[in-house]
C-alpha cells in the first residue's frame, strides 16, 4: 500500500473563521504596540500631544479585546476545535488578556509621562529608552512570531527578557543616587521608575505572547521551565 | 498463521503510554525507588497484516491494549479500523478469503492458534454493532440467550439474577423490569442498542468491542451509552470504533489512529486531541483530511 499525501486541505468555513480571528488578533497588537510608543515618545519628547493620543487609542483596544473574546468562545462552542486549531484559540484568549494588559500598561506609562514632563528633567533619559526600544522590538517579534509560526523568533523574544530585567534594575540604581543628592529630583525620579516598571510589565506580556506561540506550533508547554520536567 | 521470526519494525509513533508509570519521580540520596510495575497488556498485537484476498487492508500492525481502558480507533472510511476491531474475536473468519498473519494475543495466547475454540474465544470477547440488532424475541429472552447456550444458567432463578445484573450492568433495567415479556423491538432504539450491550455482557465478557455503537442514536441516547461506557471500563476492557472524534476524545483512555491499513498513531487520548506528534493525526483531527 502506498501512502498517499491527504488530498488538499479544504478551506472550511472554520478555516475562514480562524483567519480572522488572527486578523483581529494582530489588529490589536498593532493598536497596543502603537500605543507603547507614543506613550514612550511623548515622554522622551516631552510631547503633551503624543501622551494625550494614548488615552484615546486605548477604547478601541478594549473593543477588541472584548469581541476577540466572544470570537473564541463561539469558535470553540460551534466547531469543537481539536490539535492544532484547539492551540490557536486557547492561545488566543491568553494572547488577547496580555495585549489588552499591554494597553493598559501604555496608559500607565503615559500618566506617569504627564506628571514627568510637568517636572524640569533630572537627567537625560538613557537607559529607559533603551528599554522601550527592547519591549516594543519584543512586542512585535511576538505577534510577528505568532503570524509566522516561527518558534525561533518566539524564543529570542524569551531571550531578550533578561536584557530588559538588567535595564530596570540598572535605572532604578541610578536614579537613587540622583534621589539622594537632591530631594527635588524624587517625585520626577518615581515616575521614571514607575516607567521603567510597566516597560519590564509589557516584556512579560510579550514574552507570555512567545510562550503561547511556542504551544501554537510545537504543543510544548514551556512556561515556568515546564519543559525541563518532561 | 503468519511467519515468525523477527519482529517488524513497526511504522507507527507510539506515544509515552503508560506516562504515568515512568514519570519521574524525585529521589532522595540512598533510597532505591521502587520498581513500578505495568501490567502486561490485555490484547497484543504484533506485526498484524490483513488481507481480503489479495488485497491487504492492514500493514504491520504494532498495539498493545491495556486492561480496564477505553481504547478508541479512529480514522476516515476504508482505513482498516473496523476490520482491526473484528479480528479481534475473529468476527472476519467467516469472510471468504480473509487473512490474518501476525500474531493477535489475548492474556497472552494467540487467539489465531489453531487449538482455540473461537465460540468460546467471542464469548470472552464480546462485540456491539453500529446497528443495534436485538433478536425478534422478549427482552428478556434476548439477554438469556446467551446464558442458556453456554449453559450459564443451573436455575430459573439464577437465569433470572443474571439477566436483571446484565440490564442493570447496561444501564436499561429501570425502563425494561416492567415490561421483560415485551418483544425487544418494541424498545426505541438507544434501548435498543444498550439491550444488545446487556445481552453481550450476560455471558460474562473479558473485553468489549464496539463498532459505532452510538452512530444511530439521538444525542440523549448517545450520552446514555457513553456514560455507560465509562462504567463498564472498571469491569471490562472496551474498544471502540468511531467516526464522531469528540466521542473518541470523552469516552476513551487512549486513541490509536488508522489510516490507509496503517496504525499512525497510538497515545493518550488527550495527547492524540490536544497535540498529536503526527501530522497526518493533525490534519485528521482538524478535520483537514478532504
Amino acid at each position: 500500500m502506498e501512502p498517499a499525501e491527504p488530498v488538499a486541505r479544504v478551506v472550511r468555513h472554520f478555516q475562514a473563521e480562524l483567519e480572522r480571528l488572527k486578523t483581529r488578533l494582530l489588529e490589536m497588537g498593532g493598536t497596543a504596540e502603537e500605543n507603547v510608543r507614543l506613550a514612550v515618545m511623548g515622554l522622551v519628547e516631552r510631547d503633551a500631544n503624543l501622551i494625550e493620543r494614548v488615552g484615546a487609542g486605548d477604547a478601541p483596544l478594549n473593543a477588541l479585546h472584548i469581541e476577540i473574546d466572544n470570537r473564541c468562545f463561539t469558535l470553540l462552542a460551534l466547531y469543537q476545535p481539536m490539535a492544532a486549531d484547539l492551540r490557536t484559540i486557547v492561545a488566543a484568549v491568553k494572547i488577547n488578556t496580555d495585549l489588552e494588559r499591554v494597553g493598559d500598561l501604555a496608559v500607565n506609562v503615559a500618566d506617569a509621562a504627564r506628571r514627568y514632563t510637568s517636572h524640569a528633567p533630572p537627567k537625560k533619559l538613557v537607559n529607559l529608552p533603551k528599554m522601550a526600544e527592547i519591549a516594543q522590538a519584543m512586542l512585535r517579534d511576538a505577534l510577528d512570531a505568532f503570524v509566522r509560526r516561527d518558534v525561533e523568533l518566539a524564543q529570542h523574544v524569551l531571550d531578550e527578557d533578561d536584557r530588559l530585567d538588567s535595564l530596570k534594575t540598572q535605572i532604578f540604581r541610578n536614579l537613587l543616587t540622583y534621589m539622594l543628592q537632591d530631594p527635588s529630583t524624587i517625585e520626577p525620579a518615581l515616575d521614571l521608575i514607575l516607567v521603567s516598571r510597566h516597560l519590564e510589565r509589557i516584556g512579560d506580556h510579550a514574552t507570555n505572547i512567545a510562550e503561547d506561540v511556542i504551544f501554537i506550533v510545537s504543543g510544548r508547554d514551556v512556561r515556568h521551565h515546564a519543559a525541563d520536567g518532561t | 498463521m503468519g511467519p515468525s521470526g523477527s519482529a517488524p519494525e513497526s511504522t507507527a509513533r507510539v506515544g509515552a503510554l503508560g506516562a504515568a508509570s515512568r514519570e519521574s519521580t524525585p529521589v532522595q540520596p540512598g533510597v532505591v525507588p521502587p520498581a513500578k510495575v505495568v501490567p502486561p497488556a490485555k490484547i497484543e498485537v504484533e506485526g498484524m497484516d490483513f488481507y481480503y484476498g489479495t488485497n491487504q487492508v492492514l500493514e504491520q500492525i504494532d498495539l498493545q491494549i491495556q486492561q480496564n481502558q477505553v481504547t478508541a480507533l479512529i480514522g476516515p472510511s476504508g482505513c482498516g479500523k473496523s476490520t482491526f476491531l473484528r479480528s479481534l474475536n475473529r468476527m472476519n473468519d467467516i469472510i471468504p478469503g480473509a487473512r490474518v498473519e501476525g500474531s493477535v494475543r489475548i492474556d497472552g495466547r494467540d487467539i489465531y492458534a489453531p487449538s482455540v475454540d473461537v465460540v468460546d474465544l467471542r464469548r470472552r470477547v464480546g462485540m456491539v454493532f453500529q446497528k443495534s440488532n436485538p433478536f425478534p424475541k422478549s427482552v428478556f429472552e434476548n439477554v438469556a440467550y446467551g446464558l442458556r447456550v453456554n449453559g450459564m444458567a443451573r436455575s430459573r432463578e439464577e437465569l433470572r439474577a443474571r439477566v436483571e445484573s446484565s440490564l442493570n450492568a447496561a444501564a436499561l433495567w429501570d425502563e425494561v423490569r416492567d415490561r421483560l415479556h415485551s418483544s425487544a423491538l418494541s424498545l426505541s432504539g438507544g434501548q435498543q442498542q444498550r439491550l444488545c450491550i446487556a445481552r453481550a455482557l450476560a455471558v460474562e465478557p473479558e473485553i468489549l468491542l464496539m463498532d459505532e455503537p452510538a452512530s444511530a442514536l439521538d444525542p440523549i441516547a448517545t450520552q446514555r451509552i457513553e456514560e455507560l461506557i465509562y462504567q463498564l471500563k472498571s469491569r471490562y476492557t472496551i474498544v471502540i470504533v468511531t467516526h464522531n472524534m469528540q466521542q473518541a476524545a470523552r469516552v476513551s483512555d487512549v486513541t490509536a489512529f488508522f489510516w490507509l491499513g496503517k496504525l499512525i498513531e497510538y497515545d493518550r487520548t488527550d495527547k492524540i486531541f490536544t497535540a498529536p506528534v503526527e501530522k497526518l493525526t493533525e490534519d485528521y483531527v482538524t478535520g483537514r483530511f478532504g
